[in-house]
């Protein structure tokens, strides 16, 4: 089922939705009501103040965390009492605010754990870890594609923070996802390293759909097809992002903060 | 590709060639000394070290490399020998099938055990181990097919697949040793497998592990039942060298005991738990025929560990001047 090359048109759709999301902690309600459609082939950017909510709506849409309302649909599938790893394998992958490497990893054994799943190598308890070895081509690609091929019998642990991050997005790509979420790519970046994996998620974007978090402005702008944002756990604006910045109500939440 | 493996990479790949190359040399010396052994030391205490250190690697293969503390490891240890004490003494089968069965026997108490406690985190999984293994200690006091507090007596070793005898001491070191060397290389092609590979990542991130689609709670049962079914392997085996099967080895002290084992020797490395347990067992042999209680040596061995080598003997030294020069690398 992997590795699919993609034959339908890559034309959007909606993909993934959600309806009347919500979720309560201990009386706090931290999200409430919110409605999402993200479509494949386009990039959809979540933003919002600290607080806001978007990492709790990356955490419900992947079943981190038990919603408390709503209904989450992944292509025509009621996915809202899914499990958090069987969400991974119908192909909705996410990544985590925090760097979430395998430290003492590689990064090709970082980008082969994703691929073993897939390739039906995972449990084979009885075998030598050099029958790994047969996805490490894949991997190489992935690594090359991201262009971290020089690091590639590097500990995870020893890459600058920027490359950590281009792992996990090999790591994520891997799976092949249908819908990548991408909880602040860049933050922690420097500027080169922003502008490439702002390249890399437009051009994974024309093959799937991207739901991102994201602080910087000018890259929503730049990449992004359509932009949310949220405040105090609900939604305040939605459209593309020349009417969602007009938005006097946006402006007022974001003032100061548009560089 | 492979060119572009610069400086620091290149440099641990030849002293790893040096640890590997020590590694060998150390198993060599090992195994001569093992095969050696009965020769210059009382054969029973070699076999009864054995056990143990068996039990202990079986007991790490848990806490080493899934993080998880089980206080329940006795259950399968001394379930086991009594499976097996059971099965050769009343149903007559040969010693073989009766450790195998014994081994069938933990793999399914362990089975049962983390199915209830595997989703438990930290002190809570500690505590529902030590809870169940309590259960079950009491159903051996209880129950009839176990003698209660005689235990079962009497055990006669058999033949090895109906034609070596075992009652013979050499060839019951032997075939302990035997059995010895195959449960330490299933625990090594274990945590070097690709099964391995993902409990390595779910300890360390799983989360991370999760939304790479890993159903992670199957992938740590699966660790905590060969884990049992190990130690259920020295458990079986211990049986058979003393010819008896007894409550002693259902205690909660005896899933003390291999803790204390493990965390002397060094969790996570391979060699660290043999080494603890050839410590510990010595001890207690030593101190045996003294009037000085042997609970308060291991007790002050216990503190003495957690105090002034937290990662264990063989643990300090991977990570010493020492060991680092040789090329090892400390766990974590
Ligand atoms: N597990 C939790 N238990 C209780 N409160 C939580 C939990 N997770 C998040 N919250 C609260 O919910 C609110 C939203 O948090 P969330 O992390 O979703 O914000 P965010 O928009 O991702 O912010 P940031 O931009 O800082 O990452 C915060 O007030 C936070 O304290
Ligand atoms: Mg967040």
């Amino acid at each position: 089922m992997q590795a699919m090359p993609v034959t339908l048109q890559d034309q959007p759709r909606v993909v993934l939705s959600a309806r009347g999301l919500g979720k309560d902690f201990s009386g706090f309600t931290a999200v409430n009501s919110v409605d999402l459609d993200v479509e494949h082939a386009r990039i959809h950017a979540l933003i919002g103040p600290n607080g806001a909510g978007k990492t709790t709506v990356f955490n419900l849409l992947t079943k981190f965390l038990p919603p408390t309302r709503g209904k989450i649909m992944l292509l025509d599938q009621d996915i809202t009492n899914v499990k958090a790893d069987k969400i991974a394998r119908m192909g909705l992958v996410r990544s985590f605010q925090i760097s979430a490497v395998f430290p003492h990893l590689t990064v090709l054994e970082n980008v082969r754990v994703a691929l073993q799943r897939p390739s039906g190598l995972a449990t084979q308890f009885w075998l030598p870890l050099s029958s790994l070895d047969r996805l490490n081509g894949r991997a190489e690609e992935l690594i090359a594609d991201l262009g971290l091929t020089q690091y590639r019998d590097t500990r995870a642990t020893d890459l600058s923070y920027g490359r950590k991050r281009v792992l996990e997005i090999a790591t994520t790509l891997a799976l092949d996802p249908k819908v990548l979420l991408l909880d602040e790519p860049m933050a922690g970046m420097g500027g080169e390293d922003v502008a490439v994996v702002a390249g890399i998620i437009s051009e994974v974007a024309k093959t799937r759909a991207v739901l991102m978090v994201e602080h910087n402005l000018s890259v929503v702008a730049d990449i992004c097809h359509h932009v949310t944002v949220l405040q105090r756990g609900e939604i305040l604006a939605t459209g593309d992002y020349a009417t969602v910045s007009q938005n006097p109500a946006v402006r007022t939440a974001y003032m100061g903060t548009e560089d | 590709m492979s060119g572009a493996t610069h400086t620091p990479a290149a440099a641990q790949t030849t002293t790893f060639g040096n640890a590997g190359a020590l590694r060998i040399v150390m198993m060599v010396v090992i195994l001569g000394l093992l095969l050696a052994a009965p020769f210059f030391l009382y054969p029973i205490f070699v076999m009864k070290l054995l056990c143990f250190a068996l039990f202990a690697a079986a007991f790490n293969l848990l806490l080493g490399y899934t993080g998880f503390l089980s206080f329940g490891h006795a259950t399968f240890f001394g379930g086991a020998s009594y499976f097996t004490a059971y099965t050769v003494k009343e149903w007559g089968v040969s010693p073989e099938i009766g450790i195998l069965i014994g081994v069938v026997g933990a793999a399914a108490l362990g089975l049962v055990m983390g199915l209830i406690a595997i989703r438990r985190q930290g002190i809570y999984f500690a505590m529902i181990t030590l809870a169940l293994s309590q259960m079950f200690f009491f159903y051996c006091v209880q129950s009839g097919w176990t003698k209660g507090e005689d235990g079962i007596q009497s055990v006669p070793r058999g033949h090895l697949f109906g034609l070596i005898d075992l009652s013979n001491t050499t060839n019951m070191y032997y075939f302990v040793l035997a059995v010895f060397l195959i449960g330490v290389a299933i625990i090594y092609r274990f945590v070097n497998s690709p099964f391995g590979m993902i409990l390595k990542s779910i300890r360390e991130n799983e989360q991370r592990t999760v939304s790479l689609g890993y159903a992670v709670d199957r992938y740590k049962l699966g660790a905590f039942v060969m884990s049992a079914a190990l130690a259920g392997l020295a458990g079986g085996l211990k049986s058979l060298v003393f010819g008896f099967a007894t409550l002693t080895d259902v205690t909660w002290q005896m899933s003390g005991e291999v803790i204390l084992m493990t965390l002397l020797g060094g969790i996570g490395t391979m060699i660290g738990p043999v080494v603890g347990a050839g410590i510990i067992v010595t001890l207690q042999n030593e101190l045996a025929t003294s009037d000085f209680p042997v609970t308060i040596i291991t007790g002050l061995v216990f503190m003495a560990c957690v105090l002034l080598f937290r990662r264990g003997l063989v643990g300090e030294f991977y990570a010493s001047r020492l060991g680092r020069k040789l090329g090892f690398r400390p766990e974590q």
